[in-house]
Formats: structure tokens, C-alpha cells, sequence
């Protein structure tokens, strides 16, 4: 873990990214607002948390920021610049410092090359090295993330899927660069590895001085790893807190039933415990419901959450949600209820 | 061999597979009973056996390469392991139900639900073509099928990740089986679809009163759902015990290190977590001793030298380890936290 001296490293502002899916001849396309709106501040040296369920646009926006996926609207500023315009060639200069891991390290290494090769590109590319000393440089890059250097020469399928995920740590660590989008890492992994990778990012964290951007499903991984954490909800931030609050207190409905959902890995405790059971799917981003995208599951949802687009805003200290239902004097939305308070925030 | 209630009793299973790299035993001698209406967890990371003993039970193994060389596979009362193949698919199905990981690939996307689900009952029940449709949309129902008249009509691809695993679970329990095999039923799916296909299958357990094994790799899912677990690695029982007595008193290193590598909400964020170090065994290439013997904090020279004994700690409640009891009185006498 990191200090946090609040240097912003990362600035995104009303990000988006909409596609348009289906069109066929006599048929018009429709558009999916994979990530619709999203504006957030990434602190220097922190790790900040994206959760939310499959299809919520957490990876599409971790691709977005790297413009590995391209936003179609919006700006992302680092070190003074607007990534989401900069021209191509001056956007692969920027890619040295942004880098990212992916989730399943079976598909994103290059099955034909070696552990050698698949390090040593981006320093090639980058021109950081030439050489014999490439080659050092990546047998230091394999000790740093724990795997033995003799294995150099090794093929991706040669690996374990714990070493296969230390070889994407590997690549992404060889420009040095200053922020990693961490896309489920460990969610391919077996228990026992997956605290190993965790570990493994935080002692680079430390070392190296890193920020990280930590997308995952996972919710007890995310309190483990992450400083602050952002909740999404088909397209939109709906809740940002430090960790701890987010689980202490989480304010949104969704978010509390998305950390009720995590099973406690504790018998006494699960045999005694209230468990909030969202009904029904996340609905489909190409016709998202109007309003509050969260009210056809919500136990809390009144006429006007039907209508009204609730805004992001602060309710409690660092800690700001998207509801109609709280605002900073009413936080509790149980309370709420039960005294009968509608409408009361933005 | 049932005398006192148990559905499912196997004894000293061993699965082999004949590889290229020479014999791998995936299971190598698993007991456990599994009583009526109760539901086991079996524990495990990848190339444990978890998966190789249920296919085992249900006889799906493929052979060659693979082959249950020896042990009993006692359902209520029967040997399956000495049924010819049809009187195997009369079980298979019927009385004994599977669900699997990922119900894209184990539904047929060519055909309609309808199609898949009524096949079951016509096969198994002898039911007309009406009377199948009409279960099928009751079963669709049982499992919280919102519209199961007209989903019926649906192609899989139709639902979502959460609507077929509950598809599946209609499909398994169509014919009312006294038990359901549940291997990895949740780890597709996000927490939020997890919450409901457990809590449907806690439901219906309590219901139809079926007997389930719960395949998993996560211990939280187990903590909730089972009354007795077994902790697999390396294809043997490395633990088994009830479920309250395993997490409070683990009596092997193994089943410690997995309890304390979860990350827990309650602690301060940022702490280093707690890793078995290295990587999960290569059954192919098994040490002699103890399977676990390069992974564990506690190992001394006899681990390197002799197979761990399967000591007994109390009624029901074993550990394969040399140190078993020394284990057990630690996770009495201090918290998981003041240990390892």
C-alpha cells in the first residue's frame, strides 16, 4: 500500500465509449453505452478499485483510459495531456508509462514466442535496451516477479497459469512505466496463487512506486488491495469511497447488495447472516432503463427513480453516490425509508 | 454397506490416467459417506481430483486414457462400479444429477430448451410429449424462470449466464433425483447471480430434500451451504471434517494456509496476505512423502521421507499429515491469525 499525497496522476472527464451493434441492411443499429459518462480522478501512488458485475463497462473503461479501446467522447489527462486526442504517434510515446495486465494469461501471450521475446519487445520497441543487455534486462524484469531467469528460453505453455500471469507483470513492468490497468488478474488463478500475485503487485507498488487502476469482480480481493473503490453500474460510477467505508458503509443499494452477495468464508457467521438477493439480471446496455438504470432491481426504487437520472454526488466526506433516495443530512436510505423520505438528492 | 442412511458411500476410489508422461493418479484412494439430504463440499485447486472423483461416481469417465483401477462406489446400496452401462444411464440422470461449471457449453445451443428439457423426462419418466411439456414448464418455474410458458421456446443463447445455470438445475432436477453433483455451479457467474442459484439451491435441498456435493474452489461458497467438507490435493483427502469444526480447527497445514489466504473484509486493507508459497502439485511427478511437503510452513524430515498417515482427531474428523494432532491443538489454542 501507498502513500497518498492526493497528486492527481489521472484526470478522466464525462468519458465515454459508445458502440453501434446490430444494423443489417433493412435493420438500423443500436448503440451500447459501454461506458456513458464517467468522470474520476486517479491519485498518484494509490490503487484505485473498479467493481461491478460482467457487463457493467468496468473493462471497457480500463481499456478506454489506455485508449486501447477508442472513447467516443470525453478527455483523459495525464501529465498535462489529453489522451483521448492526442495523435497516434504521440499517444505510443505516452504508452511507456500506461501499461496494463490481463486477465487471462493463456490468451494474451503470444503462444510462438519465449519468455525472452515476449518481455524483451516493449523494451526493443522503446528502444530502452539493445542487445545482449536486453537480455539482462529481462532476466532482472523475471526475478523481480519471482520466476527464475534460467527459464528465458521457455515457452508460455511451459508455465503455470500463476507463472503465465507473472510473465504479464514482466511485460508490463519493461518500459518502467507509471500506471498499470490491472484487468482481473487474479480471477483465472487457483486460491493459493492468487494471493501470490496480489502480494506480488503490492510489494512492485511499493518498490516501484506505482499506481494501479484494479478492475475485478472480486470484492474481497479489491478491500484487500485497493485504497479507494469506485462502483459501476451499466455504464456509470454509482458509488467512490476509500475501502473501508465502502464496506463499513456502503450507501447505494446496489453496492450494499453487491457486498452482501460475497460469501463470508466463515460457517458462524454465514449461518446467521442477512443476505440481500438482487432479483434478475443486469439489464442489457443497449436499452438501458430510463432513470435510475439500477430501479427495476431495486427494493428501494420509487416512481420518480423511473425518471430522474440521479447524479454523483458527495454525501459523506471522500465518500460520493449516485441516489435519489440520500443526500448529505439523510445518508442512511433505511432510515430514509422508514420515515417516509422520497426524493431528496440529486 | 448403507446400514445407517447413507445415499453415497465410496471407498478407497482410485481413478488413474494413462498419459504420456506416465501414470497420473488424479484420484488415488478418496473415502467419504454422504448421509440423506445432507449437502458435502468437496475443497480443492486445479489438479486436485475434485472433479475426477464426482466423474467417476456418475461413471463418466473417458477410457482410455483413464480408469477406475480399484475402490466401491456404494449408491444406496448398489456398487455402480459393477453396473453394466445401460443400468448406469437408468442412474445417471435420474437418481443421480450433475450441473456443471459453465452451462453454455452443457446445453445444446442447436436445440430449444423445450427440446432438452422434456428429452430428459421422456427418457427417464416414460412421459408423453404433453405431460413432458408441461413438467418442464412446471420444473422452469420451480427454478424462477420469470414467463416459463414462453421462455420454454427459447434458444439457450437467449438467456443469460444465471438464467441457464438455473435452466440446468431445472434440467437436473427434473426427475426428482435423490442427488445433484454440483461441480463449480457458481464460478461463471458474478456474486450478485451467485447469491440467487445458492440460495435456489439451499431452497430446493430443503424442499425435494436431495443430497448434493458441491464441488468448489471457494471456501466461502462451502462455509454457507455444507454440514461437511473435504479438503482435496493431490488427488487423496488431505482433511475432512464437519463443516463448523474445519474452519474453526483445521487439522492440516494445508486446509490452513487456504483458510488464510482469503483476503478478510474485516482486516486493514494493505496487509500482506498470507500465500502458500509455490505452485499446485504436478501429479504426474509426485514427491516421495508428503505431496504438500515444498509448500508447507511446518516440514521436517519425515515429510521428505514418509507418505502421511490419516489420522483420525475425533469422530468424523481427519487429516492427512504427519503432525495432524500437533496442527489441531494450535488452531484450538490460538486464532488463525498467531499461527502459520
Amino acid at each position: 500500500m501507498s502513500e497518498t499525497n492526493g497528486d492527481k496522476l489521472i484526470t478522466i472527464e464525462n468519458l465515454q465509449v459508445h458502440y453501434s451493434t446490430g444494423g443489417g441492411l433493412f435493420r438500423g443499429s443500436q448503440i451500447v453505452k459501454a461506458v456513458d459518462g464517467v468522470s474520476l480522478e486517479i491519485k498518484k501512488g494509490e490503487t484505485l478499485g473498479l467493481v461491478g458485475e460482467s457487463g457493467c463497462g468496468k473493462s471497457t473503461l480500463g481499456k478506454a483510459i489506455l485508449r486501447l479501446t477508442a472513447p467516443t467522447g470525453g478527455k483523459v489527462f495525464y501529465n498535462g495531456k489529453d489522451l483521448a486526442h492526442l495523435p497516434n504517434s504521440a499517444m505510443r510515446e505516452q504508452r511507456k508509462h500506461l501499461q496494463m495486465i490481463f486477465q487471462d494469461p493463456y490468451a494474451s501471450l503470444n503462444p510462438r514466442m519465449n519468455v525472452g521475446q515476449i518481455v524483451g519487445e516493449p523494451i526493443r520497441t522503446f528502444g530502452l535496451a539493445n542487445g545482449n543487455s536486453v537480455e539482462q534486462m529481462v532476466g532482472d524484469l523475471m526475478e523481480t516477479v519471482g520466476l527464475n531467469r534460467r527459464f528465458i528460453k521457455r515457452y508460455p505453455h511451459e508455465f503455470s497459469g500463476g507463472q503465465r500471469q507473472r510473465i504479464g507483470i514482466a511485460r508490463a513492468l519493461a518500459v518502467d512505466p507509471e500506471f498499470i490497468v490491472a484487468d482481473e488478474p487474479i480471477s483465472a488463478l487457483d486460491v493459493s496463487i492468487q494471493a501470490q500475485i496480489m502480494n506480488l503487485m503490492e510489494r512492485l507498488q511499493a518498490e516501484k512506486d506505482l499506481t494501479y487502476l484494479f478492475i475485478s469482480h472480486d470484492l474481497r480481493a479489491v478491500r484487500h488491495l485497493a485504497d479507494r473503490v469506485a462502483v459501476m453500474y451499466l455504464g456509470k460510477i454509482v458509488e467512490l469511497a476509500p475501502g473501508k467505508d465502502i464496506y463499513a458503509d456502503p450507501l447505494m443499494p446496489y453496492t450494499r447488495a453487491l457486498i452482501s452477495a460475497v460469501p463470508v468464508p466463515d460457517p458462524v457467521i454465514e449461518a446467521k447472516r442477512e443476505r440481500i438477493i438482487l432479483k434478475g439480471d443486469v439489464p442489457s446496455p443497449i436499452n438501458p432503463p430510463t432513470g435510475c438504470a439500477f430501479h427495476t432491481r431495486c427494493s428501494y426504487a420509487i416512481e420518480e427513480c423511473r425518471s430522474i437520472v440521479p447524479q454523483l454526488a458527495q454525501i459523506k466526506p471522500s465518500h460520493t453516490a449516485a441516489c435519489i433516495r440520500i443526500n448529505p443530512e439523510h445518508p442512511d436510505i433505511n432510515a430514509n425509508e422508514a420515515a417516509g423520505l422520497g426524493a431528496i438528492g440529486k | 454397506m448403507d446400514k445407517n442412511g447413507s445415499i453415497l458411500s465410496v471407498n478407497d476410489l482410485k481413478t488413474y490416467f494413462q498419459t504420456e508422461d506416465g501414470m497420473v493418479k488424479a484420484v488415488d484412494g478418496i473415502s467419504f459417506k454422504l448421509e440423506k439430504g445432507e449437502t458435502l463440499g468437496i475443497v480443492g485447486e486445479s489438479g486436485s481430483g475434485k472433479s475426477v472423483t464426482n466423474l467417476s461416481v456418475m461413471r463418466l469417465i473417458p477410457e482410455p486414457p483413464g480408469k477406475i483401477v480399484g475402490g466401491e462406489i456404494i449408491f444406496d446400496g448398489v456398487d455402480v462400479r459393477k453396473l453394466s452401462i445401460d443400468e448406469v444411464r437408468k442412474i445417471r440422470g435420474r437418481r443421480i444429477a450433475m450441473i456443471f461449471q459453465d452451462p453454455m457449453t452443457s446445453l445444446n445451443p442447436f436445440l430449444k430448451i423445450s427440446t432438452q428439457l422434456m428429452e430428459v423426462t421422456r427418457l427417464h419418466l416414460g412421459h408423453t410429449k404433453e405431460q413432458a411439456y408441461q413438467h418442464a414448464i412446471k420444473m422452469l418455474k420451480t427454478v424462477g424462470i420469470p414467463d416459463p410458458e414462453s421462455r420454454i421456446n427459447n434458444y439457450p443463447h437467449e438467456f443469460s449466464g444465471g438464467m441457464r445455470q438455473r435452466v440446468m438445475i431445472a434440467m437436473a432436477l427434473s426427475c426428482d433425483p435423490e442427488l445433484l453433483i454440483a461441480d463449480e455451479p457458481t464460478t461463471a457467474l458474478d456474486v450478485t447471480i451467485q447469491a440467487q442459484i445458492l440460495e435456489l439451491i439451499k431452497d430446493l435441498k430443503a424442499r425435494m430434500g436431495t443430497s448434493v456435493i458441491l464441488i468448489t474452489h471457494d471456501l466461502g461458497v462451502v462455509a454457507g451451504m455444507t454440514e461437511k467438507i473435504i479438503v482435496m490435493y493431490a488427488g487423496k483427502v488431505f482433511e475432512q471434517a464437519r463443516t463448523k469444526e474445519l474452519f474453526a480447527s483445521p487439522a492440516n497445514p494445508y486446509t490452513k494456509g487456504l483458510l488464510k489466504s482469503v483476503p478478510d473484509p474485516a482486516h486493514e486493507q494493505g496487509k500482506e496476505l498470507y500465500q502458500i508459497p509455490g505452485l499446485p502439485p504436478d501429479v504426474a511427478h509426485l514427491p516421495v512423502g508428503c505431496p504438500f511437503q515444498e509448500r508447507c510452513y511446518r516440514v521436517e524430515d519425515i515429510c521428505r521421507r514418509e507418505f502421511p498417515p490419516f489420522v483420525q482427531i475425533n469422530e468424523g474428523h481427519h487429516s492427512l499429515c504427519h503432525f495432524a494432532k500437533e496442527v489441531y491443538a494450535e488452531s484450538n489454542a490460538t486464532t488463525l491469525e498467531e499461527q502459520i
